[in-house]
């Protein structure tokens, strides 16, 4: 390789409490590459990223730009190294026009009075009179030339919109400069986002997740500016988990691993499977107990759930499943492919444009209860035993800074007539929990906040379980836990599909979802890719499921998976 | 790359969350904020009156409990301070930020003038009291559910809300009494019907009375009641409220209900109980004043007391002695100032700890030099 070494990372690790998000990682990012670096929820692929770009300060390791080791502490330290860092989640501020985003925070280039008078008086050995007087007569206005300078900096901007206006014309940016961000598109704001850090003069662009937020054609407009910008001899590196696009765009791709770097491959030289291969992994035997499911009966009927978020992109789309009694239904996907609205919509959080739930309820001989558009409130009247553990533990499905006694309430509080809470039942309830779950804490009166995750989430699952549902749907139930938390996890999971609930499992780990769950829905982009079974599944297979956005061709294949 | 150097450095300190602290730790943090602030009070005192360090203190209590008619009086402001703060709390532990309670407390106060002036020798005056209450609380609602419907329909601001409201009250209330004075002064006199029957000679202690009866009530309402649990998920957090299916708007409205027929209570007691006149400064304040009470208590209705309590001497005690000195009324707020910064910032180190690198890395150094040594010594006798 001929190509110029432009960012050398040597045996970075970071570390998150006990968690290893990047385990002594070596790369290198040429210049004039555009680099893909690939992996799965979790692998810290962003992690890592942002540690070059100065958000994280690496625990251990060395970063070095061109040849030369540095420290970078802050963003600021970043560009000051040409690199600049488009993240996920836009960093803009909503009332200002484009140009007043990617100018803001610029420092005025110094100027010293002193040193322009040292500059004008520097050797000054004349003696006439006049040339002198003048010279002084220069140095008492340097002041005013300061203050001209600095309003001109911070009130006429001409010079730098111009400057910006350059670079768009260049890159073949399409926008309109003095419109603000809260009237833009996505894809405008994250063009607005890439002016920013070009306008740094940053040579090394670093892009979170860029298409996640694009339509198609808006893709392919970003991709042919990325490549201009490569041929300009900038270095690109997007983190992505989606494989047609490393296909596409890249020259090489690194694979990253649950925090490892699996390799670094040339593009032209590697196809979909292989890659698909890295980034899953074989599969690991976990011993996660899984028994046939017994008198398996429809509990939980969805058809066509349809659902837009606020900018109108569909994060739900036609979404067709059945939920087993006895059965543990997994869902399988990429972070942000429709899993969180999904269990939402069920548990009447949101509201949908399309589509219908059923529960049949056992205890009524299986009567059909429409859930559509019903509050949680609703839901329960309706004699619906349904829980739900959501993803965000203490943001959602606790208080953090109630105690575990009134977090127990949560559910409960509204029982009886009179207008106060009665503590004494969940109380008992929550020592159950403690002493059940082994949850370890000071005792029930101490805020939940205040646990570690893995004792938080035996919180949440306790309660949950404890209002004996019928229906159990958990969101990433095991994110964060160690190893005997996580199992505690699964062993309550299956006893409650022992018991006959109908459990939805949504999960990040391949391994865990094969071994644990009877089927697997996999979701891609809101829409279902496929529902395989998950004793003769290959991980392959479902990895390729969620990065599948191809929809035509499978269409036939989904109806048939669905139809069983 | 040199001028990177520097930020190889760790910061000289940093800021760390602290959990493991204790409550009579904090307690004691405060009453050491408290001593300190104190100290710099009598300091400021004796700068701006030099000689004065030691008669500042004397003034303080003396202005506090030199007479019983500055006991009553300390008592009665209290009271009222504690009602207001009383009537902010729900709704601040529910995070709807209503700075308007000046506003629900002066149309409260409005409303019981209101009827004392127009049935006034027209029915008997135990009829009118009541009248008065109903219709003060009443109106101190009516004045805080504004501003909670278009938060709980349409998303407004509710600060900017509230804050106009007190404007719109206290123009009001100027309006109603350049009406109803009738030498055209603009003040008015005192009404002479619907006064507040007193218990023997005491004239404050009814509003005592009902005030800690308020007290007590509001404490088990936000503690056991289903009311107060609802309100204090919607503050913590309105996507767990969601999630468990609480109607965050109703529970909005309602708050703001409790809290306006309190702020209506305090208006009451300060017309019919007190002044027995209204005039547009009659809140004096308190609306604004009693959210810093709330705050500082933790809007714990008990902790309540003792925060406004505080507040109360300060102003009175520090008063006093500015007037003792002849330095004027801004004495009793520089005095004042200058406790709540200390008491204010005892709540920062009792949340937060300040970890300093030169120590650290000192103790680092210390360390790693005792376990060489230890280390020698230990190969030193192996060779031995």
């Amino acid at each position: 390789m001929d190509k110029k070494v432009a960012v050398e990372l040597k045996n970075i690790s970071k570390f998150f409490g006990d968690v290893v998000a990047n385990n002594k990682i070596n790369l290198e990012i040429y210049k004039g590459e555009i680099l893909s670096v690939l992996g799965e929820n979790g692998c810290g692929k962003t992690t890592l990223m942002n540690m070059i770009a100065g958000i994280y300060f690496p625990d251990e390791g060395k970063v070095y730009v061109d040849g030369e080791e540095v420290v970078i502490r802050s963003p600021k330290d970043a560009f000051s190294y040409h690199i600049g860092m488009v993240h996920q989640h836009f960093k803009l501020v909503d009332i200002f026009s484009a140009v007043d985003n990617i100018i803001l925070g610029e420092k005025m280039p110094e100027y010293s009075i002193k040193e322009e008078a040292k500059k004008i008086l520097d050797g000054d050995t004349d003696k006439d009179f006049k040339v002198r007087a003048k010279k002084y007569l220069k140095v008492a206005g340097l002041p005013f030339v300061k203050v001209w300078k600095w309003m001109k900096f911070n009130y006429l901007s001409k010079a730098r919109i111009k400057k910006i206006q350059s670079i768009a014309d260049r890159y073949g940016f399409d926008i309109d400069l003095n419109k603000k961000i809260y009237e833009m598109s996505v894809s405008e704001k994250q063009t607005v986002e890439i002016i920013k850090v070009l306008y740094r003069n940053a040579d090394i662009l670093i892009l979170d997740e860029p298409t996640a937020v694009l339509t198609p054609q808006e893709i392919d407009k970003l991709f042919a500016v990325l490549r201009k910008m490569r041929e300009d001899g900038k270095s690109i590196v997007i983190i992505t988990h989606k494989l047609n696009e490393v296909m596409a765009i890249s020259d090489r791709v690194a694979v990253l691993r649950k925090g490892e770097h699996i390799a670094t491959v040339e593009t032209s030289e590697t196809n979909e499977k292989q890659l698909t291969e890295m980034m899953v992994g074989k599969k690991i035997d976990l011993n996660i107990d899984r028994a046939e499911p017994k008198n398996s009966e429809d509990r939980l009927v969805v058809a066509h759930l349809t659902m837009s978020n606020h900018d109108g992109i569909k994060v739900l789309d036609d979404v067709s499943f059945t939920a087993r009694s006895g059965e543990i239904l997994g869902i399988a996907g990429i972070a942000g492919s429709g899993q969180k609205e999904l269990l939402e919509s069920i548990a009447g959080l949101n509201k949908l444009s399309e589509g219908e739930i059923f529960y049949y309820n056992p205890y009524k001989n299986n009567e059909e209860v429409d859930l559509r558009s019903k509050t949680p409130i609703q839901i329960r009247d309706l004699g619906v035993k349904l829980s739900f553990v959501p993803e965000d533990r203490l943001g959602m499905g606790l208080v953090g800074n109630m105690d575990i006694v009134s977090n127990m309430m949560l559910r409960s509080y509204q029982k009886g007539k009179t207008m106060f809470l009665n503590r004494k039942d969940p109380k008992s309830l929550a020592d159950t929990i403690v002493e059940e779950l082994q949850v370890s804490t000071p005792g029930t009166s101490t805020p939940v906040r205040n646990l570690s995750g893995g004792n938080v989430q035996k919180v949440l699952v306790g309660r949950e379980i404890a209002a004996a549902p019928t229906v159990l749907m958990a969101a990433y139930p095991v994110r964060g836990l160690d190893i005997n938390s996580s199992y505690t996890i699964y062993n309550l999971l299956n006893a409650q599909k022992e018991k006959g609930v109908a459990v939805i499992f949504v999960g990040e780990d391949l391994d865990v979802l094969m071994e644990l769950c009877d089927r697997i829905m996999v979701v891609c982009a809101g829409k279902v890719t496929g529902i395989v079974d998950g004793r003769t599944a290959k991980k392959e297979e479902i990895g390729l499921l969620m990065t599948k956005t191809d929809f035509g061709a499978d269409k036939e294949e989904e109806k048939e998976n669905n139809d069983d | 790359m040199t001028k990177h150097e520097t930020h190889k450095k760790e910061p000289l300190m940093h800021i760390s969350k602290r959990m493991d602290m204790k409550k009579w730790q904090a307690w004691l943090i405060r009453l050491g904020a408290f001593a300190i602030a104190l100290i710099v009070c009598g300091i400021v005192s004796s700068i701006l009156k030099p000689g004065s360090f030691g008669k500042f203190y004397a003034y303080l209590f003396k202005g506090v409990f030199g007479t019983p008619r500055r006991i009553w009086l300390l008592l009665q402001n209290i009271a009222m301070l504690l009602c207001v703060a009383l009537a902010v709390t729900p709704a601040f532990k529910m995070k709807f930020w209503n700075i308007g309670a000046e506003g629900q407390v002066l149309m409260g106060a409005l409303m019981c003038a209101l009827c004392m002036f127009y049935m006034g020798g027209k029915a008997a005056n135990g009829v009118i009291v009541l009248v008065c209450f109903i219709a003060s609380m009443a109106m101190g609602a009516i004045w805080a559910v504004i501003p909670a419907l278009f938060k709980a329909q349409w998303n407004t601001n509710e600060t900017l809300f509230t804050l106009m409201m007190n404007y719109v009250a206290m123009n009001l209330v100027r309006f109603c009494v350049n009406k109803w004075s009738t030498n055209g002064s603009g003040v008015l006199g005192i009404l002479h019907y619907g006064w507040m029957p007193s218990i023997g000679k005491y004239t404050y202690l009814l509003n005592i009375i009902i005030v800690a009866v308020l007290t007590v009530l509001l404490w088990v309402y936000l503690r056991f009641s289903k009311h107060g649990y609802e309100l204090t998920v919607v503050g913590e957090s309105t996507n767990t409220a969601r999630y468990i299916g609480i109607n965050i708007k109703k529970v909005i409205i309602r708050t703001m209900i409790l809290s306006g027929v309190i702020c209506g209570i305090a208006g009451f007691l300060l017309v019919s109980g007190t002044s027995h006149t209204v005039n547009a400064n009659l809140a004096d304040g308190r609306g604004f004043t009693a959210i810093l009470v709330s705050w500082l208590a933790h809007f714990n209705p008990a902790a309540m007391a003792l925060t406004s309590s505080l507040v109360v001497f300060l102003d009175q005690g520090s008063t006093f002695a500015g007037d003792s000195f002849r330095l004027g009324g801004s004495f009793s707020d520089i005095i004042t100032g200058i406790f709540f910064f200390f008491i204010i910032a005892s709540e920062f180190f009792i949340n937060y700890k300040v970890k300093f690198r030169a120590i650290s890395k000192k103790k680092e150094k210390a360390l790693a030099e005792a376990v060489a040594v230890a280390t020698v010594e230990v190969t030193e006798e192996e060779v031995r």
